[in-house]
């Protein structure tokens, strides 16, 4: 008789603790929820703000004022915009003709060093790297580089090569080795082999790394701080002037422009972006 | 005649790899060893530590500044994630882990600069947090304070890092084998307990390369302590900075650089004598 009592005891115990359980989280996601859209929040009210003085909880004056005066043809942001994703194309171009190379051959086992070319490639990643910007730009200014489009792109494409590398090495590693053999054997040259049956099946792969280094290319402020200013302007350079100028609407509006790519990756990557298989690169 | 191809296509595949460590040798590793010789000689090559001196002469205070923010910054970053990363693991509610799943991920491709004008306006003394807090009558318009400074700079580091850092956690907890936790389960092992004993131990090297990996991060973010935090001490990125645009003062720039890489190199090491010690008791 005893059992069954202590049973619905330890049932109604274990129901409580749930519920306490389920609050709790509740509240925690709340308020993880609060801290990352607050921020935005603001962001995207002062995008619409004409003007907001201190005592005031809310602006006082709203409008799309700003935006006019944004996307005006004859502004800096739609100059800073074209330069900005001119670097950031070209960026990616360049990534790719020296990553899909290297990608090819460290995605071989037999590569001779391949772990050490794989740790070569991760350095600009693990060291602090604006020491290494101030003296790229030292470096340039003898060559004549600095302030100049090719200058910024050579700075983008060494801090995106980690990430197009890593990731092509994967592509590659994932394509059939039988395929290849086979066309191999049917006569096919190396260059017809791998432009016809390599290069396509690590496609996906490739283009995944092209977002990222696009991504990277147009968020990146140091190295362009360094090596760009004053004469090549970026998106994330024309920020920095307009929020140390104390014109917010114009820096919150360069920030939306910014975030409009990286939300849009977010949301096509998120269906490949699970942690589980994050866990598998570089293996 | 199979020796030769193989020799011939290794030869190749060294072509294939020679422009991209070309590169990274010219626009990386030769600037990072410049940085190195340049805080270390004069002018003429001599060696010298003059340059180091100077720089702890007239920046100790933020070199300890920059070192105690990315500590909080790590360690809050730490507790974080492994909570939401557990949470994502081991809740019995399903929909809520899969509404933090989606929730933590949200600022894994903000910019850093974006995130500093974001928290630019919004920890100011007229920010929307501080108008909340007024609005909800936690405070007053006069007791409000501006927090940027140290802790804005904590905050965003944090904000901003804590997706990363999660993604490689959770990732690694997921990668573990659920027949462990499932067994603990059945013995009658508490959630907390199997985070601990069972999860925590098996995920301290995800944790390690995160943790260090942000570090790195914090320690090259510039547009952060120029944007948020105000007057001094300030971050040492933004001294090297200062010291380049204002003074063209490159010596003493690359002895602060020297200084942040032995930082980074410390934090790296304890973290593999850690874990180096732990493989030994095993």
């Amino acid at each position: 008789m005893i059992y069954p009592l202590n049973g619905n005891l330890l049932k109604t115990l274990n129901i409580r603790s749930l519920r306490i359980n389920l609050w709790l989280q509740c509240v925690f996601i709340l308020l993880l929820a609060l801290a990352i859209f607050g921020p935005i929040m603001n962001l995207l009210i002062w995008t619409v703000t004409e003007s907001w003085y201190f005592p005031h909880a809310l602006p006082s004056q709203w409008g799309f004022k700003y935006w006019q005066q944004v996307f005006n043809p004859y502004s800096d942001v739609s100059g800073s915009l074209f330069t900005s994703l001119l670097i950031a194309v070209l960026t990616v171009l360049v990534c790719l003709i020296v990553s899909v190379p290297a990608g090819y051959a460290l995605s071989k086992r037999s590569m001779p060093l391949r772990v050490f070319w794989m740790l070569l490639f991760l350095i600009p990643q693990a060291f602090p790297n604006l020491t290494v910007y101030m003296n790229i730009a030292r470096l340039f200014y003898d060559f004549g580089l600095n302030g100049t489009l090719l200058g910024v792109i050579l700075v983008h494409s060494v801090h995106g090569l980690m990430f197009s590398i890593w990731i092509s090495v994967a592509a590659f590693s994932s394509t059939d080795p039988m395929l290849e053999r086979a066309s191999r054997n049917l006569g096919a040259g190396p260059f017809y082999t791998f432009f016809h049956i390599v290069l396509p099946q690590a496609a996906p792969g490739l283009i995944a790394s092209c977002i990222f280094v696009f991504l990277e290319s147009l968020d990146e402020f140091t190295g362009t701080f360094f090596v760009g200013s004053p004469n090549i302007s970026t998106l994330p350079l024309l920020l920095y002037t307009a929020s140390m100028e104390g014109n917010y609407q114009i820096a919150s509006i360069t920030a939306l422009i910014l975030l409009v790519p990286s939300i849009l990756f977010m949301i096509i990557i998120n269906k490949f972006m699970r942690p589980d298989m994050l866990s598998k690169l570089g293996k | 005649m199979r020796q030769t191809t193989s020799h011939n296509l290794l030869k190749n595949h060294l072509w294939l790899i020679a422009p991209a460590a070309l590169m990274v040798g010219i626009f990386f590793l030769y600037p990072l060893c410049f940085s190195l010789y340049s805080a270390i000689t004069l002018d003429s090559g001599e060696f010298t530590l003059t340059h180091l001196n100077k720089a702890f002469e007239l920046y100790s205070k933020d070199i300890l500044f920059t070192i105690i923010i990315v500590l909080i910054s790590v360690a809050i970053l730490a507790v974080l994630s492994i909570t939401i990363a557990a949470l994502i693991t081991l809740s019995p509610f399903r929909s809520l882990s899969k509404i933090l799943g989606f929730l933590y991920r949200l600022p894994l491709f903000i910019p850093f600069i974006v995130t500093a004008q974001m928290m630019r306006s919004f920890l100011a003394k007229n920010g929307l947090m501080n108008n909340a807090f007024v609005a909800s009558g936690l405070l007053t318009p006069m007791d409000t304070v501006s927090f940027l400074g140290w802790s804005g700079i904590i905050i965003t580091f944090v904000w901003k890092q804590l997706a990363f850092s999660t993604l490689l956690i959770s990732g690694a907890m997921a990668a573990l084998d659920d027949s462990q936790i499932r067994a603990a389960r059945n013995l009658g092992a508490s959630r907390l307990r199997i985070l601990f004993q069972i999860i925590l131990p098996q995920i301290t090297p995800t944790l390690g390369v995160a943790m260090v990996l942000s570090i790195v991060t914090m320690m090259s973010v510039l547009s952060v302590p120029l944007m948020i935090g105000t007057g001094s001490p300030t971050m040492m990125t933004a001294d090297m900075a200062f010291r380049i645009n204002s003074y063209g003062d490159y010596h003493v720039a690359n002895a602060l650089g020297l200084v942040s890489y032995c930082i980074c190199a410390g934090l790296a090491w304890f973290y593999l004598r850690q874990n180096l010690k732990e493989k030994g008791a095993n």
